[in-house]
């Protein structure tokens, strides 16, 4: 993606809808906050929905940020930069989505597991999963199977998502699971993991629905699964 | 670093190159090579495994033993399934700060204070360059409190401590606002390791030439 050095010289509310989209989504790639702020001002003026803000041009611009990410284009520090920026545009559409009652697809317990206090991605992916719909519900770090238990039975969500970064926390996860099992707990909830050293083998190992590599996949898998669970109800009705 | 009249070679991550090469001159280990590859791997240890099978293979052609000084690092055991393959062994654990503190006390550490971030005499000499530099705090400093703001310590596990070296760990927490804790662990972890998993052919009495650097540093 272009890195444009003069984005200080350029006036936001003089570009139209398109190129302030794509300006928008070259601020975010560079993490400006007061831009990102600036330009969804701007385009909820000019009587975007929010919903449409977030998904056109925020939502998109933090999956340019992803897959660059992934591809070893970015590193950490920008996709940090990238993330409070978009939390910038965010905290002004969240208030008018809230508002505009938009329905929200599915709830999602999130939280980094004993042991660990790596939050970076784990807070990646509660703003993606926020910016695509759902209700996300952060308990934060380091947290014992007790934590997730309380979380479940105070919010029952569709969705509990759990992230580990270092090799020692990785098996708390089954821990985790196994304990949702034995509370009978775990048909009911859609177990979603991820973190940097763990991949699909070990997300099937430790029993959880679906190991998730970055949080445009979770994204996707969270609606399929979802979708899976909704048409399964409906069968299981009509049955 | 690779010498023909070695017969077993080390590869190791350039976190632990010079607490090595310290063991094998102090133990006269001299049939054993070093190899490192760069520290800041470690930011990426999913290049870990293949740079280090590329290494072997380049090893291989010279040295009868190979080891690897490396311990999970981050792969969540691909670089196990890399070492399986080529039938090479690594240092046991995941990561080296278990290895200098002992397993169990490091637990123990960490269950106490989950929030410590640790340092070893590399990591203190090279904070600068893996941490503040790579981590991009030194271009956005607003960074620095989305990295550490659940931290609330820093533990430097010392090897070979020095007055500067002490300072320069002290001024680290300070930068980072974080209390501080000094744990001398020296390098015995990391030598009875070495001891157990390479021929140690012409070493002599360790423990004394340990001590007698000791009494120098
Ligand atoms: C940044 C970082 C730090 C920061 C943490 C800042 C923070 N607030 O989280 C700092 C510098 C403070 C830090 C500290 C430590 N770290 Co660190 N850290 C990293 C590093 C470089 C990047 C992690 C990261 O944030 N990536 C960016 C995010 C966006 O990616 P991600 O976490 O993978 O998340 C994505 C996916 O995995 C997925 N995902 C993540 N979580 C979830 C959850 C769900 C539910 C789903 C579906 C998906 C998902 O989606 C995310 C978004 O795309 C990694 C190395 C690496 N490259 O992975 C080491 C690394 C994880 N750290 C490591 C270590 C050892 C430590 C320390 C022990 C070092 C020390 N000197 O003390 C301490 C931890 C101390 C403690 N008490 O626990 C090791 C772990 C090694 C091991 N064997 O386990 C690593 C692998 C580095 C290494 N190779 O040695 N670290």
């Amino acid at each position: 993606m272009a890195i444009d050095d003069s984005s200080d010289d350029i006036n936001l509310a003089e570009l139209d809808d398109k190129e302030l989209s794509l300006q928008m989504q070259d601020d975010l790639y560079d993490g400006l906050n007061n831009e990102i702020a600036e330009g969804t001002s701007i385009l909820l003026d000019r009587g975007w929905h929010p919903q449409k803000v977030l998904n056109e041009v925020l939502v998109e611009g933090m999956r340019i940020v992803g897959v660059d990410f992934r591809d070893g284009v970015l590193f950490v520090p920008e996709v940090l930069l990238s993330a409070n920026a978009m939390k910038a545009g965010m905290s002004l559409l969240k208030p008018l989505l809230a508002e505009t009652g938009t329905s929200v697809i599915g709830k999602m317990v999130i939280g980094t597991v004993k042991g660990d206090i790596h939050d970076i991605g784990k807070n990646l992916v509660s703003m993606m999963m926020e910016g695509a719909g759902f209700e996300v519900i952060d308990i934060g770090i380091n947290n014992p199977v007790e934590n997730y238990l309380m979380a479940i039975e105070e919010h029952k969500p569709d969705i509990l998502g759990m992230s580990a970064l270092l090799t020692t926390t990785m098996p708390y996860m089954g821990t985790v699971i196994e304990t949702l099992d034995k509370e009978n707990l775990r048909s009911e909830t859609i177990v979603l993991v991820g973190g940097a050293p763990l991949n699909e083998e070990f997300g099937r190992a430790v029993g959880a629905d679906a190991y998730c590599r970055d949080a445009a996949v979770t994204v996707e898998i969270a609606k399929q699964l979802i979708e899976e669970r909704v048409s399964q109800h409906q069968q299981s009705a009509i049955q | 670093m690779l010498s023909a009249a070695s017969s077993a070679l080390i590869i190791c991550c350039g976190a632990l190159a010079r607490e090595i090469k310290t063991l094998i001159r102090l133990n006269q280990w001299y049939h054993i090579a070093l190899t490192a590859l760069p520290a800041e791997l470690h930011n990426h240890p999913e290049q870990i495994p293949e740079a280090i099978r590329q290494k072997i293979g380049e090893g291989r052609k010279q040295y009868k033993r190979i080891f690897v000084a490396y311990a999970d690092c981050g792969t969540g055991g691909v670089l196990d399934q890399v070492l399986k393959e080529e039938g090479v062994e690594r240092l046991p654990g995941v990561h080296c700060y278990g290895l200098y503190a002992g397993e169990s006390r490091f637990q123990s550490l960490q269950e106490q204070t989950p929030g410590s971030f640790y340092l070893t005499d590399f990591l203190v000499k090279h904070f600068q360059r893996l941490v503040v530099e790579s981590l991009g705090i030194d271009r956005h400093p607003q960074l620095k409190s989305l990295y550490f703001n659940h931290y609330t310590e820093v533990v430097y596990f010392s090897q070979q401590p020095t007055e500067a070296l002490l300072l320069r760990a002290r001024e680290i927490a300070d930068q980072l606002l974080l209390d501080f804790t000094h744990v001398e662990t020296g390098l015995r972890g990391m030598e009875k390791i070495l001891e157990q998993k390479i021929p140690l052919r012409e070493s002599v009495n360790l423990s004394l030439n340990l001590d007698q650097h000791r009494r120098v540093v």
